[in-house]
């Protein structure tokens, strides 16, 4: 065991770990597009494992690393879906390089109505922000039910198939990258002073009306090329597709890989979906156990696995002599 | 301007079930400052098991009342203590989330349970008056009755009884008030109970009012009336019910002269500017900041 741990010690100090297992991911990725090594249900599962992982990294920003309460990120999802999917069927189709800026372009309508979202988080947190965002991804689901343009409650159908496994993964690499960069600059520790004592870190004069519009506006663009990436996977979306129980799903991931973690959010975001995957078979019971699941985390274990811990890969260099492992 | 009474009434039935709602979320915020997202599903289930009962046998409706309110509140008090009462001393958001996911267990065990939606059975005979052009029922007649009894009752407790000045002594500061004797458990269980008690009769009344019920009413109703209790206030008792009667009538004005399609947007929207405008509601108060 002592072996083991002095492996893994050692293990956690690898710099180039992190690029290798990119890059590999990246040949498999590749590969996988044009030789059958893996069947199409494990390749729509790892898509959705992908996806979920932007979702749950994104979310824990805000929700993990700032502490604020948001359940409103199936509506900067249903954004990113919805922009992405008008562009790829109704104003671009048929162009084949349309679908990476189609995604960008979900993920920046997603990211402007974050930025609204920021500015009223101005005033009010805690309890108030959590009903804002509830209401935010009401008005959403309501909005679109109402635009006969975008198939109003049926949903928009016909969407291509455009989400291969190297966009995910391509896409999981841009979100990780950005978020990690941006917890161990200068905002994130402003970020996480919010989540402290707002009001201390404001009397320090710390930015923490520039730090939260940042954190909202990256969190929401992430959520809406998540949301991108989904509707060109499922390629059917509907309003009620982005409904709270989409969010319940995020927040289960976040909580349970554990807040304030990257590494965490991507463990909850891997458990979550092969956990959803194995319960296919209880139907509606497993809409039960998910919340029950969440109820049970809170009350057991409120930080999640990993915690406000991080995996030593994902620090940079100079967060390393503090000695934090694994 | 017969058309226009004619909704007014049914704006001050809607409000009164959502009024009656909104108490429940107010009060429990009011002592624990805490969202009960699950007391939607409360709603929701007040509405069901007046159905479970009614299968059964068939009462009298003073009787199905008392039932279902008592039912409701053992099931609002029962939650409080498995799963917000250990997490009391935890950040607040892990309860908000721990409500969240309440919710959702309660909705989602009535949908497995009962998947499709149920048509509620009548259990009185309800007549019909005409007072120049415009109709009331005894129904309607009996729901805003029994929520505005209710209410008074609820007024009465809190301004006059011991058990209401404990509360509002909880609610004004709770960490000095358990050190004058009060038993806080016993005050907060109790006001989980009495919350949830009004949420269930809501539900029925709702389910009388709109006879057909299913699963998805406790988010569809239960969250408006949470829209109701922040707009007049979050934690303000007299704010809640002005805010259920304010939402009650925007509903029905929404949908007496828009798509109905339309009346979840309008009030969310509601919600959102008064939020904006006033981030503590109409009628609460900022708390204070304290580093």
């Amino acid at each position: 065991l002592t072996r083991l741990r002095k492996f893994l010690t050692s293990a956690s100090r690898w710099r180039w770990a992190l690029p290798a297992l990119v890059v590999a991911s990246f040949v498999f990725a590749f590969l996988s597009e044009n030789y059958p090594l893996i069947n199409t249900y494990t390749q729509f599962v790892l898509v959705t494992v992908g996806i979920n992982i932007i979702l749950s990294t994104s979310l824990n920003l805000v929700n993990g690393y700032m502490g604020e309460f948001s359940v409103g990120h199936a509506g900067f999802m249903s954004l990113g879906a919805y922009a992405s999917a008008v562009l790829t069927t109704k104003w671009l189709p048929d162009i084949p390089w349309a679908f990476f800026p189609s995604v960008l372009f979900g993920g920046m309508v997603a990211a402007l109505i974050g930025f609204l979202l920021a500015l009223l988080s101005f005033k009010t947190r805690g309890d108030y922000l959590a009903i804002i965002t509830l209401a935010f991804l009401m008005i959403v689901k309501s909005a679109f039910e109402n635009i006969p343009y975008v198939g109003g409650p049926r949903g928009l159908l016909g969407i291509d198939k455009q989400t291969t496994l190297p966009w995910t993964l391509f896409w999981v690499v841009v979100t990780l990258w950005m978020i990690r960069n941006l917890v161990y600059s200068k905002f994130g520790r402003a970020v996480a002073a919010i989540r402290e004592d707002e009001i201390a870190a404001n009397a320090m004069g710390v930015r923490t009306r520039e730090a939260k519009i940042l954190a909202f506006v990256v969190s929401s663009f992430s959520g809406g090329v998540a949301g991108a990436l989904f509707a060109h996977q499922i390629q059917f979306i509907n309003p009620s597709s982005f409904d709270i129980l989409k969010s319940t799903e995020i927040l289960v991931m976040v909580y349970l890989g554990g807040i304030g973690s990257l590494a965490g959010s991507i463990l909850g975001a891997v458990i979550f979906t092969f956990t959803a995957q194995a319960l296919q078979p209880l139907g509606t019971w497993r809409m039960v156990v998910m919340p029950l699941i969440l109820v049970l985390l809170m009350l057991f274990r409120p930080r999640g696995i990993m915690g406000l811990r991080e995996l030593t890969w994902f620090l940079p260099e100079r967060e390393l002599s503090k000695g934090q492992l694994v | 301007v017969i058309y226009l009474i004619q909704q007014a009434i049914n704006a001050v039935q809607l409000g009164s079930i959502y009024a009656l709602i909104a108490l429940g979320y107010s009060m429990v915020y009011g002592v624990l400052t805490m969202i009960n997202f699950a007391h939607g599903d409360i709603f929701m289930v007040g509405a069901f098991f007046c159905l479970l009962v009614a299968s059964f046998i068939s009462l009298p409706f003073a009787v199905m009342l008392i039932i279902v309110m008592v039912a409701t509140g053992l099931l609002g008090a029962f939650i409080e203590r498995v799963a917000y009462r250990p997490l009391r001393q935890a950040p607040r958001v892990s309860a908000v989330i721990t409500a969240l996911g309440c919710g959702l267990v309660i909705e989602n065990t009535t949908l497995s349970l009962s998947p499709y939606a149920k048509p509620m059975p009548t259990l009185f005979r309800s007549e019909s008056f005409h007072f120049f052009g415009v109709t009331v029922s005894t129904l309607q007649i009996l729901i805003i009755g029994v929520a505005v009894v209710l209410m008074a009752g609820l007024d009465f407790l809190i301004r006059k009884t011991s058990y209401g000045i404990a509360m509002r002594a909880i609610s004004f500061d709770a960490a000095t008030v358990p050190l004058m004797g009060v038993p806080v458990n016993r005050v907060i269980s109790l006001t989980f109970f009495i919350g949830a008690g009004l949420g269930g009769a809501a539900g029925m009344l709702y389910g009388l009012a709109y006879p057909v019920i299913s699963a998805s009413m406790g988010i569809l109703v239960g969250w408006k009336a949470f829209v109701a209790a922040v707009i007049g206030g979050i934690g303000s008792i007299r704010g809640a019910v002005l805010g259920g009667f304010l939402l009650g009538a925007v509903e029905v004005m929404s949908v007496a002269f828009l798509p109905s399609t339309y009346r979840d947007l309008i009030s969310y929207s509601l919600l959102l500017v008064i939020l904006i405008f006033k981030p503590y509601g109409l009628l609460g108060s900022a708390p204070n900041q304290k580093v």
